[in-house]
């Protein structure tokens, strides 16, 4: 297979684009498309501060390169979960990176210890309030993160989710009617209220593959193993069942994600109480006990420490 | 030829000569879910392995 750019040959084939790409051709292309991404969804500017929330995978160390490539000013943030072996390998692949990839960009890594702060490791702290590991790690990151960009004045956070990630979310509310997150599934979240910062995700129009392509490509060194955590986990399901669609219909996952945004930008038009901003400045108020905004009195992470810390659950 | 597997960790022996389609196939794997990588570089799926050489098939979805 010839790269369709050059004369070179190619190294991964892109059924959903009917093209393949060489290797200096498959980079230019993604950064490309990330580029894309950043402007058409007005994600940040050139002099914006960006924090990029890092897991030691694929997508975070590759979005943090891009953005460092492209010339944006992107820190990032890792959340040690304290999983025994699997957070020292990711915390390990994170160091490295920040070592040989980010400092000399003068960029710097910072770092928030789930078990300085509640006093046990994520599977731990999960059995002591009795709900599943994901979604105590879920509420714990989400936090952390906004935390940690309202407190240091970052412009915006930026995730690694990709197109898969999306499209498989986006299956998994449908098949659900979950309505209400929906409205949440744009690559752009404004930072609607007080204490909230704005949320993006740059790598929505790559694949899975196209990223761990551009990763092996690249030389970065990203830890191949899964969260022993996710196994048995919805989206994996949702992942592999549109993946199965994609290799009978290529571009199933690009139609599907991309049509639901244009089908969401329509609506917004129509009505501007659609939007974000809008439902969450009617929707929010800031939590009792941090301050964070929330549906609730207290938000989810207080509620869940608090339980953590009592003596009755 | 030798082919590293993840998602349990394990190697297993495959007949050579075989084109990387051929051996998703007879590994039953989703092509769209893996990269298969010999030495440090990508394979398109057109491509031949030799019974000699090494792989690994990577997985690339991720749960989260």
């Amino acid at each position: 297979m010839r790269c369709r750019k050059c004369p070179k040959q190619a190294v991964l084939g892109m059924p959903r684009h009917n093209t393949a790409f060489c290797g200096p051709c498959l980079t230019e292309f993604v950064r490309t498309q990330v580029q894309r991404a950043i402007k058409s969804q007005t994600m940040f500017a050139p002099e914006d501060r960006i924090l990029v929330a890092v897991s030691g995978g694929k997508d975070s160390l590759t979005l943090w390169e891009i953005l460092l490539k492209l010339g944006y000013r992107a820190d990032a943030l890792y959340v040690d979960l304290g999983i025994a072996g699997y957070s020292e390998r990711s915390h390990e692949k994170v160091n490295r990176f920040a070592h040989d990839v980010a400092e000399s960009c003068g960029s710097k890594l910072i770092v928030h210890t789930v078990e300085n702060d509640a006093g046990a490791g994520i599977k731990e702290l999960a059995n002591l309030v009795k709900r599943p590991t994901c979604s105590t790690c879920g509420t714990i990151k989400r936090y952390q993160f906004n935390r940690v960009a309202w407190e240091n004045k970052y412009d915006v956070m930026a995730t690694g989710h990709n197109l898969d990630d999306e499209a498989a979310r986006l299956l998994g509310n449908v098949l659900q009617w979950q309505e209400e997150y929906l409205q949440k599934q744009s690559p752009t979240l404004p930072a609607s209220v007080e204490g909230f910062s704005k949320k993006v995700k740059p790598l929505y129009r790559m694949t899975e593959r196209e990223i761990a392509a551009y990763a092996v490509v690249n030389r970065i060194d990203y830890l191949v193993e899964e969260c022993p955590m996710a196994k048995g986990a919805k989206m994996l399901v949702y992942k592999d069942a549109l993946n199965r669609l994609e290799m009978e219909s290529p571009g199933t996952k690009q139609r599907f994600y991309w049509g639901f945004l244009e089908k969401q930008k329509k609506a917004a038009a129509v009505s501007s109480n659609m939007t974000m901003a809008n439902i969450d400045q009617t929707t929010l108020l800031p939590c009792e006990t941090c301050g964070q905004p929330t549906t609730a009195g207290t938000c989810s992470f207080c509620r869940m420490m608090a339980r953590a810390k009592s003596p009755i659950r | 030829m030798k082919v590293h597997l993840s998602h349990p960790t394990r190697d297993v022996e495959l007949q050579g000569p075989k084109r990387v389609a051929d051996i998703f196939k007879e590994l039953q794997l989703i092509p769209e879910a893996f990269l298969v990588i010999r030495g440090r570089d990508l394979m398109t799926e057109d491509e031949v392995v030799a019974d000699g050489d090494s792989i690994e098939v990577r997985p690339v979805i991720s749960g989260g």
